[in-house]
């Protein structure tokens, strides 16, 4: 059983739900990463969603560009993310770890090259924003080889066929974004995801994943009454911003939201 | 030249917008709905009578097609070779090929119920072409614009915004073109259920590359039948500019069947391609994904995309359409660059010997037919697409030589 698949095991069994918080991999700097990963582990993280800075980030609002640019000040490029993933393995084997980017800089690897250096490292999935499932095939035999989770997205206007055919492609998780737009949007619609996420379960066992537009522990604690996983990104690199350039504040600053939404998801059960 | 033995250059793209191993669908799902729609909508209305009618419509009275041709006669003696004959897209209503296209997709908005047009621009030729369409049908309109742009290109912002249009400018990235372009990918997905956006190029996602090329290729269409009748025959060789490429496959596709026809697209050679500073991916990059396509992009051995160079605004972009990269690769189109310096000859030579002043962009193909006329007989011919008029870059001009005007 793949690590994802683990831990969703165990959540189901305890009645718990699970809270994966999204950092960019460099932000603001690469040597403070690792010890990042290890600071929301230990504030009650039980996915990690690293993101691989990219040039042209189409998908992903101004706080989450902005994370990029700050990386790609330090040329953080994709071999040096699955070098930190490895360095974060050395002391953390059951955390399961998903790559977060866009296609390009595995192209430049190249597919097959890109899962076994992945698999390698420690790696569990790849969620690649920018590839829908239709030009997947080849990308998802590479994953598959080493048996790298595939995750996709499923939109708001994702209807009918098309979420079966995600959910057929997909491995791990499906992840739902909760609302039309890009990362860092807000108002979110609690009743319209629930309704949305009962359409996929009746075409998936598969756990869902929700985020955008989770920024504090009252939307956590909200959407894991509905979703199997709660994905917070922008508020927590909002505060990795605002402390750029007092490092030792940043892990603090994260550890605390993540406890606090923690705290509040696990007060639903 | 190399030419390869397909027996038809008209069957691409594929279902899924495949121009060989190039184009395709490379979007976060968030943007699938939309262009599902778009792209249904567009195969429906490209054969819907009503339709065809109101654009060839819009194209004679508005635009002012059809554009002549034009024997660029005292030039060609000048060079000592090949007749050169211009298309002559400056004289279209905006004063390039741009508007060809902003039609096309504005009216296809207007039949899918869309009332507000969003539009990425670089040099603001697209942007002013989409925010007049705009204005004529009513629609709200914004046009992103890197704010490097913006400083670079400021009589083009107040012209969209005489025409009403909402000029946003977009400070992530490199604050040029591409990031332009991110911004208006990141505004459809937000304001997917209202919205239209109109992209400019041959690129991005299907069915732009396709849909953008049926609406430009009104130039090859015409040009073929003018130069049949004012030569009696098809040229030798087609000359366009390529950055994005709209204005070069809208020529080129129409004669991609004539195979005795050699086809030529100019990239921007910047300083140099030795220097690095250029905007010539089908030349000097290699393939890879951007903006919703498979492509030549400029990139770095990371996949980071890098920052282009070139001295006209609308070249500065480091992808291409997929249509060129599969048409350098199966041989039937030749990729070359000329450099920054050699285009301002040629924008100076044409001036000068013809009285036509040529955008900065289209002199870039004038640049390449100089060259490449003296190396042909005097009874061979070269048409030159003149994509563009250089009012918009005297300003540039004025500004290597030292004057302030």
């Amino acid at each position: 059983m793949s690590r994802i698949a683990a831990i969703f095991k165990s959540l189901r069994a305890h009645g718990r739900k699970a809270l994966i918080p999204y950092v960019t991999a460099g932000d603001p700097k690469p040597g403070i990463t690792v010890s990042l990963m290890h600071a929301m582990v230990e504030a009650g993280a039980d996915i990690i969603e690293l993101g691989v800075p990219f040039s042209d980030p189409m998908a992903d609002g101004p706080v989450i560009q902005r994370a990029s640019e700050r990386a790609l000040v330090h040329h953080t490029s994709l071999r040096d993310v699955l070098e930190m993933v490895r360095e974060f393995r050395v002391d953390n084997a059951q955390t399961p770890v998903v790559l977060m980017g866009y296609l390009n800089p595995i192209e430049m690897m190249g597919y097959e090259a890109f899962g076994a250096a992945a698999a390698e490292a420690g790696v569990d999935a790849a969620l690649t924003v920018d590839i829908p499932p239709e030009e997947a095939g080849e990308l998802l035999l590479a994953l598959n080889r080493d048996a790298l989770d595939a995750i996709f997205l499923i939109a708001p206007t994702t209807v009918g066929a098309r979420i079966e055919t995600i959910c057929k492609t997909a491995s791990g998780f499906v992840y739902y974004v909760s609302l039309k737009g890009v990362t860092g949007a807000s108002h979110l619609d609690i009743a319209g995801v629930e309704q949305k996420l009962n359409e996929i379960r009746r075409t998936t066992d598969l756990p869902i994943g929700v985020g955008f537009g989770i920024k504090d522990a009252a939307t956590a604690a909200a959407v894991s009454k509905v979703a199997d996983a709660v994905v917070v990104g922008s508020a927590l690199v909002s505060r990795v911003e605002a402390l750029a350039d007092r490092p030792d504040a940043i892990a603090p600053a994260l550890a605390e939201l993540l406890a606090e939404m923690r705290q509040a998801m696990d007060a639903n059960h | 030249m190399p030419t390869s033995n397909r027996e038809t250059y008209f069957n691409q793209p594929d279902e899924q917008g495949h121009f060989g191993p190039y184009g395709g669908v490379f979007v976060a799902e968030t943007l699938m709905q939309a262009l599902e729609e778009l792209r249904l909508n567009y195969e429906k209305y490209l054969h819907d009578k009503s339709f065809l009618a109101e654009l060839d419509a819009d194209l004679a009275h508005y635009v002012g097609r059809p554009s002549p041709v034009y024997h660029a006669g005292r030039w060609s003696r000048e060079l000592g070779g090949a007749q050169i004959y211009l298309k002559r897209e400056d004289l279209n209503h905006t004063g390039a090929h741009k508007v060809n296209n902003t039609i096309g997709q504005a009216l296809l908005a207007k039949r899918m119920g869309k009332t507000r047009i969003i539009a990425e621009t670089g040099a603001g030729q697209h942007g002013v072409a989409t925010a007049t369409v705009a204005a004529r049908l009513g629609l709200e309109c914004v046009v992103y614009m890197g704010a490097v742009d913006i400083v670079r290109q400021e009589a083009n912002v107040y012209r969209m915004r005489l025409l009403g249009a909402e000029v946003r400018a977009v400070e992530s990235g490199s604050k040029t073109l591409k990031d332009a372009l991110n911004e208006a990918m990141r505004d459809w997905v937000t304001n997917i259920d209202n919205t239209f956006y109109i992209i400019g190029t041959v690129a991005g996602p299907h069915p732009y590359p396709a849909m953008v090329r049926d609406f430009q290729a009104i130039i090859g269409r015409e040009a073929r039948q003018q130069m049949q009748q004012q030569t009696g025959r098809l040229p030798d060789a087609l000359v366009a500019c390529v950055g994005g490429g709209s204005n070069a496959i809208g020529l080129f596709y129409p004669f991609l069947d004539d195979k005795a026809v050699a086809i030529y697209g100019v990239e921007a050679a910047g300083d140099g391609l030795e220097t690095g500073n250029h905007a010539a991916p089908l030349c000097a990059g290699r393939p890879g994904v951007l903006h919703g396509n498979r492509t030549y992009l400029m990139e770095d051995d990371d996949g980071q995309i890098i920052e282009t160079h070139s001295i006209s605004a609308g070249l500065d972009y480091p992808g291409v359409g997929p249509e060129h990269a599969w048409l350098k690769d199966c041989g039937r189109a030749q990729y070359v660059a000329v450099t920054d310096s050699e285009a301002l000859a040629a924008f100076h030579a044409l001036t000068r010997v013809e009285g036509i002043i040529p955008a900065l962009e289209s002199s870039h193909a004038l640049a390449y037919a100089a060259k490449l006329a003296p190396t042909l007989e005097r009874d061979q011919i070269i048409l030159v697409n003149l994509s563009g008029r250089g009012d918009k870059d005297i300003h540039t001009v004025a500004a290597l030589e030292g004057i302030e005007i």
